[in-house]
């Protein structure tokens, strides 16, 4: 057993010898396992991730471009579009609002039973998708608990966009308290009695020092809300109705031309919803680095 | 009189009014309420609308049964499968600097802004009977793509980054010290791993895990398009409640249905407990600075000066 440490101190000494421009990477190595871990993690991400969703890329290349144009600029796909892109905009910005004024009630004040309003904020995160379909729709359908009284007022919430735009706000709005919280919690009193002192008013206060440094933040929490709503489909599917050129979602038209074994048309809108999503992920990476930026600006 | 109006005027200054403190909590329940709690009630509401006999015949249903063991199944597989590679690539990600880490960390979060009707669809793109693989699968027998293999696929491909995810940030703010400690003390690298990195990350891949299980259990896209709908054969829990569901079956929709809410509910309090603990030792952490060796050479941590 003796022989064992004096080893790793023997190699520690070998190591120590070799002078500084090695120095760095004899260190990094004190702790085994990097080939192997990288290893796996590459093989894993390449068979589960990478080469199927390279599929997606060569299916399309089967399609010449005014058979993929035609696919992806259809009538009723151009439709589901603007209805999915639409519906997850409002829902988004509902979210952004709503979020940051429950991350601001959970950060800044306390009030009975606050832990538990903490815990249910993740409950989209939680309840699977189909669950929360049916249960919105229940509710919201003409004979239930909240449709039976807007109903009569000319309201229909279930069966239409509205539902669409319902659903995709219950999905979406743990993401803006979960990224908006961290950073009010972070955040500097000091600065705000600062602003108090120099004679703003908290509303002042409010809009010009802390609405700045949480509003990287904020924007992040839109973008993911945004991002996961437009690629929903569980529980949209149930409350939509799902009327051809009304209330079909994006994800829908992939299914159903699935359905008809339309494989290359459903292949060309999923490459289509697919380089979105990409474009949305560079956009939150990009988001998340200036965050942390601001952040760690304010900390040094 | 300065001394006592002094503090008074601080806190004024970073809080509101009563009123507003009280408008703004009223604005967030009711939201909340409106939002989260009244779904989850009317789950089990619509569950036992026709009382506890019509809720247990509709759980007591041979197909009910097979969908359940088929979702526990497909949580089975696929969760360990994401639990080896999140603890693998947090080791590779936190404690290693290499180039195109970064890059790395954007890949393993990619399922996560990928549809899930995608996610399903690039399976079907795969191992589909026009696949690249459809031929070769076709001629050896062997069903992937609208069977279960390709429902634990997809699966594992939607719940892909939880663990990762988790850990990552974790393993990274607690640094290297204590595993260069064990190593140069003469552990192994596994022993090293076992008694000084996995209890110190112990909350976190529970948090990790137990969305990873929510999510597994409850995918309903991804599994949607890669399952062929056979009932008692390949339907998983929450595909199972749309087939009730679509048959106006809505007290043994929701009957299963409430399962899955009751799971749901079960992750949130596992959750939070994971959350506290881990917030705990954080603070422990904090509060023993004198104790907790202070690199004193930057370098030793594999970082930069």
């Amino acid at each position: 057993m003796a022989s064992a440490p004096s080893a790793v101190l023997a190699g520690g000494a070998a190591a120590a010898q070799h002078g500084s421009p090695t120095r760095r990477r004899s260190k990094r190595r004190v702790l085994p396992g990097f080939n192997i871990t990288l290893g796996f993690t590459v093989f894993y991400l390449s068979l589960i991730v990478l080469i199927p969703l390279s599929a997606l890329f060569f299916k399309t290349f089967s399609l010449t471009w005014p058979q993929f144009w035609d696919a992806v600029t259809a009538p009723r796909v151009l439709a589901s579009y603007k209805l999915t892109f639409g519906a997850s905009l409002i829902a988004a910005t509902v979210n952004a609002v709503f979020g940051l004024l429950v991350a601001w009630v959970l950060v800044r004040y306390s009030f009975p039973g606050k832990k538990i309003v903490d815990a249910l904020v993740d409950l989209p995160f939680a309840l699977p998708t189909a669950v929360a379909g049916i249960s919105l729709t229940a509710i919201l359908a003409g004979n239930g608990w909240i449709g039976q009284y807007t109903e009569p007022l000319g309201i229909q919430l279930a069966f239409n966009p509205n539902g669409v735009v319902i659903a995709l706000i219950f999905i979406g709005l743990p993401f803006v308290v979960r990224t908006v919280q961290p950073v009010l919690e972070d955040s500097e009193k000091e600065l705000e009695e600062a602003a108090t002192c120099l004679g703003a008013t908290r509303w002042q206060t409010f809009s010009r020092v802390i609405f700045p440094s949480i509003a990287p933040a904020l924007l992040t929490g839109f973008a993911m809300a945004f991002a996961r709503a437009v690629g929903e489909y569980g529980s949209v599917i149930f409350i939509a109705g799902n009327m051809p050129m009304v209330s079909e979602i994006t994800p829908l038209i992939i299914i159903s031309k699935l359905e008809q074994y339309d494989y290359a048309g459903a292949t060309a809108v999923a490459l289509v919803m697919l380089l979105f999503s990409f474009v949305l992920l560079l956009l939150i990476n990009g988001l998340q680095t200036w965050q942390r930026k601001r952040s760690g600006g304010n900390l040094q | 009189m300065s001394t006592s109006t002094s503090p008074r005027t601080a806190r004024k200054g970073t809080t509101e009014a009563a009123w507003v403190r009280r408008t703004l909590i009223g604005i967030a329940l009711v939201f909340m309420a409106l939002f989260l709690v009244l779904p989850l009630a009317a789950v089990f509401t619509e569950a036992l609308r026709k009382g506890f006999d019509a809720y247990w015949e509709a759980l007591k249903d041979p197909d009910a049964w097979s969908a359940i063991r088929l979702t526990l199944l497909t949580a089975a597989v696929a969760v360990p499968l994401n639990l080896v590679f999140g603890v693998a690539a947090a080791w590779a990600v936190a404690k290693y600097e290499f180039w195109g880490k970064s890059f790395l960390t954007t890949l393993i979060d990619l399922p996560f802004s990928v549809s899930p009707v995608v996610a399903g669809l690039i399976y079907v793109l795969v191992f589909g009977a026009q696949g690249w693989l459809g031929p070769w699968l076709a001629e050896h027998d062997i069903k992937i793509v609208f069977a279960v293999p390709g429902i634990i696929l997809a699966t594992i491909f939607v719940t892909f980054p939880f663990i990762a995810r988790e850990l990552i940030p974790l393993m990274q703010a607690q640094g290297n010290d204590e595993e260069q400690a064990a190593i140069v003390l003469g552990a192994s690298g596994w022993q090293t791993f076992w008694h000084v990195t996995l209890p110190n990350i112990k909350w976190g891949l529970i948090y990790g895990v137990i969305l990873c299980n929510a999510r597994a259990m409850g995918e309903f896209g991804a599994v949607s398009v890669v399952s062929g709908h056979i009932r008692g054969q390949t339907n998983t829990m929450p595909l199972h409640v749309e087939i009730l569901y679509n048959e106006y079956q809505s007290v043994a929709a929701f009957a299963v249905a409430s399962l899955l809410a009751l799971l749901a509910l079960v992750t949130l309090v596992i959750k939070s407990v994971a959350e506290w603990q881990m917030e705990r030792e954080l603070k422990a952490l904090a509060e023993l600075p004198p104790e907790r060796p202070t690199p004193a050479n930057p370098t030793l941590l594999g970082q930069t000066p």
